[in-house]
């Protein structure tokens, strides 16, 4: 069991860690002021619980890796965050639409965790949980006004939701390495948190009047180390630091 | 049309623990009311300052005219008989 939960764990720390950092792109550039401290303090939160888990994951794994060392020295196939942190910012109503489906996702996922038979995670859960339900608010506001707002608001979200379209079935497939961590009740089962975020994002969408996307390939791979392009630049920008100067501290 | 006039600008009121008044600690813009409350919440609560927000259109604060300073507040200058500064506090007492 410890091995297959520290490989959960990392795949779980390695979602926030890189959505995290993908949000943090925006510090400096967001298109008003108020959202460019939204996104860092939503980055920020994703980050926290990054740390959390990793250093969760370092303690039960028991060879010596800390947080710093999960974070900055792996290589890419080492991984396994789901493809859909990992992709590119686009517009800000592609990162609005990205972040309303994690946090949506995250939000179910943690309020299951809630109830682990792990009471490290349970205590991790309870305090993720109020951060995700503030970001799926803060996101849900900003899908619903960008989908129902101007012509060229309601373009740019129709083209995130086609985009993103391949991307969300991932959050549901199990993944085989942590079937006993399922089974043992101590993270909850993916698969099983759909209907309840299909409901959301119906939802969501109806009072945005967009269009939900229908029968799309979901693209899979993340938890297995298999990225797409975009990976190896971030991790590039990610580790550069740690790479150049290992071990430093500021 | 300039951004500024597109999205509304909002006052923003924070209360920083119970039993206390809202106190007024800045302004944002946001397009409504839901979002100007999570603009608030993420700009002036990052530091554990708020238990309550209040968020108002600033276009719906009626203010006093700077030019009609001298009518409005001079002549409460000559007035120091209202400050309760007259009588003696007992030792006893200590601070009121």
């Amino acid at each position: 069991m410890p091995a297959s939960l520290v490989t959960a764990l990392i795949g779980l720390a390695d979602d926030h860690l890189i959505l995290g950092h993908r949000l943090s792109e925006w510090c400096g550039h967001a298109p008003m002021l108020e959202e460019d401290l939204a996104m860092p303090n939503i980055a920020l939160d994703l980050i926290g619980q990054a740390r959390a888990l990793y250093s969760y994951a370092g303690e039960l794994e028991g060879a010596g890796r800390d947080e710093d060392a999960l974070a900055f020295g792996r290589l890419e196939r080492a991984y396994r965050n789901l493809l859909i942190c990992e992709l590119p910012n686009g517009d800000f109503a592609h990162t609005m639409l990205r972040q309303f489906y994690f946090a949506s996702f995250m939000q179910l996922f943690w309020q299951a965790a809630e109830r682990s038979a792990d009471a490290t995670l349970a205590a991790i859960a309870a305090k993720a949980v109020k951060e995700a339900e503030y970001h799926r608010r803060h996101c849900a506001q900003w899908v619903i006004r960008l989908g129902d707002g101007t012509d060229e608001s309601v373009r740019r979200m129709a083209e995130a939701v086609a985009l993103l379209a391949p991307y969300t079935g991932e959050f549901f497939i199990v993944d085989q390495d942590i079937c006993d961590v399922i089974a043992g009740g101590i993270l909850p089962d993916t698969q099983t948190l759909q209907p309840a975020w299909q409901a959301d994002v119906e939802q969501v969408f109806a009072e945005a009047r967009l269009v939900p996307p229908k029968d799309v390939y979901a693209q899979k791979g993340g938890r297995r180390g298999v990225h797409t392009e975009a990976m190896g630049h971030l991790l590039a920008q990610l580790q550069f630091m740690q790479r150049s100067f290992p071990d430093m501290t500021w | 049309m300039s951004e500024a006039e597109e999205i509304p600008l909002w006052e923003v009121f924070i209360r920083p623990r119970n039993g206390l008044a809202h106190r007024h600690c800045g302004s944002l813009h946001a397009a409504d009311a839901e979002m100007a409350l999570q603009a608030a919440r993420d700009v002036y609560t990052r530091r554990g300052e708020g238990l309550s927000v209040w968020v108002i259109p600033s276009a719906q604060i009626v203010a006093s005219d700077p030019q009609d300073r001298g009518s409005l507040f001079d002549p409460a200058e000559d007035k120091i008989y209202r400050h309760p500064s007259f009588y003696e506090i007992p030792d006893d007492v200590g601070h009121m």
